[in-house]
């Protein structure tokens, strides 16, 4: 592999981590927010487009990397964080932002989350979570609540739904918050300590959908967010972490709910990833080497 | 007898945990440093402890890739192998087993049951394992073999746990062979001195050396009989080689990860069987579509579902053929032995690289944990590389369009990390810029435009890969025909039916996809008789071939009890086949294993 040698111009803008494409979002999409709080954050790290890989999985929000300027992968349904642990573990200096929504994640990629939570790999997740199916006009997903009406679930949903922020602590993640679309500078600032932070990170982000989900819709969050920055909360109690995850009422919390910030990750702790990234290794073996194996068969 | 013509077979028998391994290496390694040419199949079970092992180990003056027909030395380990195998032993055999525990039965006239006093002769012993290395030495005995031979052996097989483990072995083999030495009437043939000493490996390690050779950084697997033994190698080189091995959740991750290190610009690389690559099929779609080079080997065994987790079968074909939705360009190949595996791989990589697109590899059971005697000079470590056109070098951006429509189909690719080549990769069907066609608008010019741009990729690859030739006399009365494991086998039956007049050939199909049509109708038009053998039920192999040539066969010989053929068994088919008694000949497998 060439190593790049980047001549930096002048700090990059929003305009310069656009697609080329513009996003075939509903009008009035949360997505077009978090889509927004990515790219700033990413002029506000002075990261250019080629040191970044943003990888998606299927889904409204996961059409991500076509609206985004960086090398993009548009994954499987569901496989978006397997696909970025490959990448990652070949190239670690690659910056990896996987994206995607609440049934890519937390429902048919479900596995993949929880152990790419327990093994620290260094992956920025954000998931657009509109606790629905949208893209499949409007099923039930799993962090729709309990009693919501949808096609799938026309009598009610009887299905309680799964907490992302507890599941990831419990999971072993070392980032876990929760942004909402609403406040952009918040979720920026949030994505921002998220790349920063080496290790796995999850953002679950209030995303509302417009034309599928009218439970859970701007202003039902805009009454009810508070930043945990607001309050006197520490990211390094899980206990608290959780309790404030666990809260559902007049007051939803979004912040930065819980975060580890001296646990290795993956590709730190694998001695094979430790000189340099695999990708960069000469492929063939050497004469020593060759020796040696086969020295092994007499 | 001349030197080339010895054949000897011999089989040990116990539960699991009876240690069977061991011996078995060290009788291995024992033959091979020889320069005697061994096969050995194992059939067992998959439990930890108890049931019934059966290991059998073919060794012989000449080239061997199959386990023989009969047996000349039985090693009972418990009760259980001497009332199951007593009856398989004939005139000239040797029947070895623990007199304290094991009662013989009525053996054949002329087997010679061979009984060792374990008990006196290790003092009283309680080493439950140590009956196996007193056999050892009446085994080194029975062959007329120095006991230098195997003290060597031993001492290599043990010095890991320490010179008193060295020592204890040792003394108890020659404890074995001195008594098998004044009590035993040896063979009449000691194994001859081969020309240099031979390597052994399994076609599971040829697979992961394969690999290891074609330069593949990174290796991911979730644990499946019988493909584990690809990522024990690699896990154990991972470090010396700089390989990225990982064990993850499931077999949808290992796919997907093998794709993004591949993406990422490493030859990546992962194995299972059936039911895992049931598991990664999408996926594998998924390299085709976003043009990602990557191999995905299935070690086949029986199914289907679980089916029978330690048992070989070539079920797997048209799941191979079927994997994944949609028409997409990949390639899909049976090697023959572990040899050919090893040999295999590197250049599989190379297609997919120069196509961009992924790779299947159909093993199976018999191949990949089957062991294998192999002339070390024969092992190449250094295949060429050919990774295609891969950019490597960064450059000002200039309109990079990562699906180019070219007149071979394929588009240069570039990794992430590179200045200057920015773009998205899509499992959706995409314009020549990466851009999503799927969900925006319909296009169909645009739709088929890249179709026949993948397509074309795979326009002249018959050219790049060897075609099928007959292998013995043009003229033959039978022609067997045959992909994958059974070539040894075939190869084997085909010296029998010489030896008894009749003369047979065999077409060997080793590439799937692409396949060699017209090479292969052309040589089947010429056949006198054509005899399609296959380890599966429903003769997946002979309608795939009928599918894409048009011409049936003349007869089958199927096995599907999940044991491994014997040359016998494809011999005696022949016979009934020609005699017109049946169409579809499929043997019982004598061994009650």
């Amino acid at each position: 592999m060439g190593v790049s040698t980047p001549v930096k111009p002048t700090k990059l803008s929003a305009k310069d981590f656009k697609g080329k494409v513009d996003p075939d979002w509903c009008v009035g999409c949360g997505d077009f927010g978090v889509l927004r709080s990515v790219q700033l954050a990413c002029v506000g790290l002075g990261l250019s487009p080629h040191e970044l890989l943003v990888v998606s999985g299927i889904g409204c929000s996961s059409n991500f990397p076509g609206y985004f300027n960086a090398y993009g992968m548009h994954t499987l349904h569901g496989r978006s964080l397997a696909v970025a642990t490959g990448a990652k573990m070949a190239n670690h200096e690659l910056t990896v932002i996987v994206t995607g929504g609440d049934g890519d994640g937390y429902g048919i990629g479900g596995n993949h989350l929880v152990h790419t939570s327990r093994r620290n790999v260094d992956l920025t997740y954000v998931v657009m979570n509109n606790q629905i199916y949208g893209l499949t006009t409007g099923q039930v997903s799993p962090t729709s609540r309990e009693g919501m009406t949808t096609k799938s679930t026309p009598f009610g949903s009887v299905e309680p739904p799964i907490n992302p922020i507890t599941s990831a602590i419990m999971n072993g993640a070392t980032f876990v918050a929760r942004g909402f679309s609403g406040d952009q500078k918040h979720l920026t600032m949030l994505i921002t300590k998220a790349i920063e932070h080496t290790g796995f990170s999850l953002i679950d982000v209030f995303s509302p959908c417009v034309t599928f989900n009218h439970d859970n819709d701007f202003p039902f969050f805009k009454e009810r967010v508070k930043r945990l920055e607001d309050e006197d909360h520490d990211p390094g109690d899980w206990k608290s972490a959780c309790e404030k995850a666990m809260l559902w009422g007049d007051t939803i919390y979004t912040g930065l709910f819980f975060q580890v910030k001296d646990s290795a990750a993956l590709h730190e702790r694998e001695p094979v990833a430790k000189e340099e990234p695999v990708v960069r290794r000469p492929l063939a073996v050497t004469e020593e080497q060759a020796t040696r194996i086969i020295g092994r068969m007499m | 007898m001349s030197a080339a013509e010895f054949d000897f077979v011999l089989s040990i028998g116990g539960a699991a945990g009876q240690g069977i391994a061991t011996p078995g290496n060290v009788l291995a390694r024992m033959f091979v440093r020889r320069g005697l040419h061994f096969n050995a199949y194992n059939a067992y079970q998959s439990i930890i402890r108890g049931g019934h092992i059966f290991l059998t180990m073919r060794v012989a003056g000449h080239p061997i890739r199959n386990h023989g027909d009969a047996l000349d030395l039985l090693i009972c380990l418990n009760q259980d192998t001497m009332n199951r195998h007593l009856r398989l032993m004939g005139p000239n055999t040797r029947v070895l087993f623990n007199a304290d525990t094991i009662n013989p039965g009525p053996a054949a006239e002329g087997a010679q049951l061979c009984a060792l006093p374990v008990g006196q002769l290790t003092d009283g012993d309680r080493n439950k394992l140590i009956q196996n290395t007193i056999a050892l030495g009446a085994v080194a005995s029975l062959l007329r073999l120095e006991f230098d031979v195997l003290d060597e052996v031993l001492t290599l097989q043990f010095k890991r746990k320490g010179q008193d483990a060295v020592d204890q072995n040792v003394k108890f083999a020659r404890a074995g062979y001195e008594y098998a030495a004044e009590q035993f009437q040896p063979f009449d043939n000691p194994p001859p001195t081969g020309s240099k000493p031979l390597a052994v490996w399994s076609g599971n390690d040829a697979l992961a050396m394969g690999g290891a050779a074609a330069g593949v950084k990174f290796y991911c697997a979730y644990p499946m009989s019988p493909s584990t033994g690809v990522l024990h190698w690699m896990a154990q080189n991972a470090r010396e080689l700089g390989i990225m091995v990982r064990q993850v959740e499931d077999e949808i991750g290992v796919a997907n990860m093998v794709i993004g290190a591949a993406h990422a610009g490493c030859r990546a690389m992962c194995a299972t069987s059936g039911g895992g690559f049931a598991l990664m099929t999408e996926a594998i779609g998924s390299a085709a579509m976003m043009e990602i080079p990557a191999v995905f080997i299935n070690v086949q065994r029986a199914g289907p579902s679980t089916g029978v987790p330690t048992k070989t079968e070539q079920g797997d074909l048209w799941q191979a053929l079927g994997a994944s939705q949609g028409d997409f360009e990949r390639f899909i190949v049976a090697p023959i032995d572990a040899l050919d595996a090893f040999r295999t791989i590197p250049e599989l990589f190379n297609l997919c690289d120069k196509h961009q697109c992924p790779g299947i590899v159909l093993s199976d059971l018999l191949i990949s944990e089957g062991t294998f005697s192999v002339d070390a000079a024969d092992i190449d470590m250094f295949p060429t590389i050919d990774r295609g056109q891969l950019i490597t070098e960064p450059r000002a951006d200039d309109g990079y369009q990562r699906y180019v429509d070219t007149a071979s189909g394929v588009s240069p690719r570039a990794t992430p990390g590179l200045e200057g080549y920015v773009h998205v990769v899509a499992t959706d069907e995409h314009d020549e810029d990466g851009i999503l066609i799927s969900d925006e608008f319909t296009n169909p010019a645009k739709r088929r435009q890249m179709v026949e741009k993948r397509a074309r990729k795979m326009r002249d690859v018959l050219s790049e890969i060897a075609s099928p030739a007959l292998e013995g006399p043009e003229d033959a009365e039978v022609t067997f025909v045959a992909f994958g494991s059974t070539h040894g086998v075939i190869h084997e039956a085909c010296e029998q039916l010489r030896q008894q007049g009749i003369s047979a050939n065999h077409l060997h199909v080793k590439w799937i996809l692409p396949f060699h049509a017209e090479i292969v109708s052309e040589i089947l038009l010429s056949a006198k008789r054509t005899i399609f053998v296959e380890n599966n039920y429903s003769g997946q192999f002979y309608r795939y071939v009928r599918s894409e040539t048009g011409i049936s066969a003349d007869g089958h010989i199927r096995k599907y009890d999940g044991e491994p053929f014997m040359p016998h068994h494809i011999v005696d088919g022949v016979s009934k086949l020609i005699a017109g008694e049946v169409t579809r000949y499929v043997p019982a497998h004598e061994i009650t294993v």
